[in-house]
């Protein structure tokens, strides 16, 4: 189960609106191994394109070296669908190299730029498998547990 | 001559989970080779057609390797190689 709180989900629903017909694309960052979902990073999509997204490669070695000096990983790498709905296209399932994180699709297909309900939908993707999961959208995080050293 | 490596989550488990491990070699083609020689598989992950992968991003210093000669930019000794797979998809 993916739980995101309600500014981080609207951020990346936001994200996504703005863009379209574009895909839009980024992150939310989160401790290493905690599976909490803290740090929304918009990314640019590279590719600039309704069918395709890509961070620019320099942006990601930028980004992935201020998540290593943070001891963080990526906990969500989230995406947009302009035109198809919320499920990960085959090019996306080959493509996944985040076996730990969640990976969120949401389609504008309906809305476009507009206001208005979109999809957004998690999957686990691991070895070219795709597992659908539960999204549980909370007003903030539960506090992080603090492990004891006694 | 020692090169550090980065390794990405998803090819540690050719590295026995090491995030980071020393390979030589005074070009990336070489470097590969040797980590192959240590690591058995991950040339594969890198490398498709005797080209660098796609989807597979290297960087040399910082720098894209795909700027700076691909397989064939050349390394010495203290040089930080770092790779990172495409975050991409359609």
């Amino acid at each position: 189960m993916l739980t995101i709180d309600q500014a981080t989900y609207d951020a990346i629903v936001a994200h996504a609106k703005r863009d379209h017909p574009d895909e839009a694309c980024g992150i939310v960052a989160g401790p290493e191994g905690s599976d909490r979902a803290e740090r929304f990073i918009e990314m640019v999509n590279a590719a600039g394109s309704p069918t395709f997204y890509e961070f620019d490669s320099g942006d990601l070695l930028r980004l992935y070296r201020e998540m290593d000096d943070n001891d963080e990983e990526p906990v969500v790498v989230y995406h947009s669908h302009t035109a198809t709905e919320a499920y990960p296209s085959r090019t996306d399932i080959g493509l996944a190299s985040e076996p730990n994180a969640h990976y969120v699709l949401v389609s504008t297909r309906e809305h476009g730029n507009n206001p208005g309900p979109v999809e957004l939908r998690s999957y686990r993707i691991v070895d070219g498998e795709v597992t659908e999961e539960e999204v549980s959208v909370v007003e903030q995080l539960p506090p992080a547990t603090i492990e004891s050293t006694a | 001559m020692a090169i550090e490596v980065r390794i990405p989550t998803i090819l540690r488990t050719y590295t026995d989970g090491a995030k980071a491990v020393n390979a030589q070699g005074d070009s990336l083609s070489a470097l590969i080779d040797d980590l192959e020689a240590n690591h058995p598989g991950l040339k594969d992950r890198l490398i498709e057609g005797g080209d660098l992968r796609r989807f597979v991003n290297v960087y040399i210093n910082d720098e894209d390797v795909r700027f700076i000669g691909g397989l064939g930019a050349e390394l010495s000794d203290g040089d930080q190689v770092v790779v990172l797979p495409a975050v991409a998809g359609g």
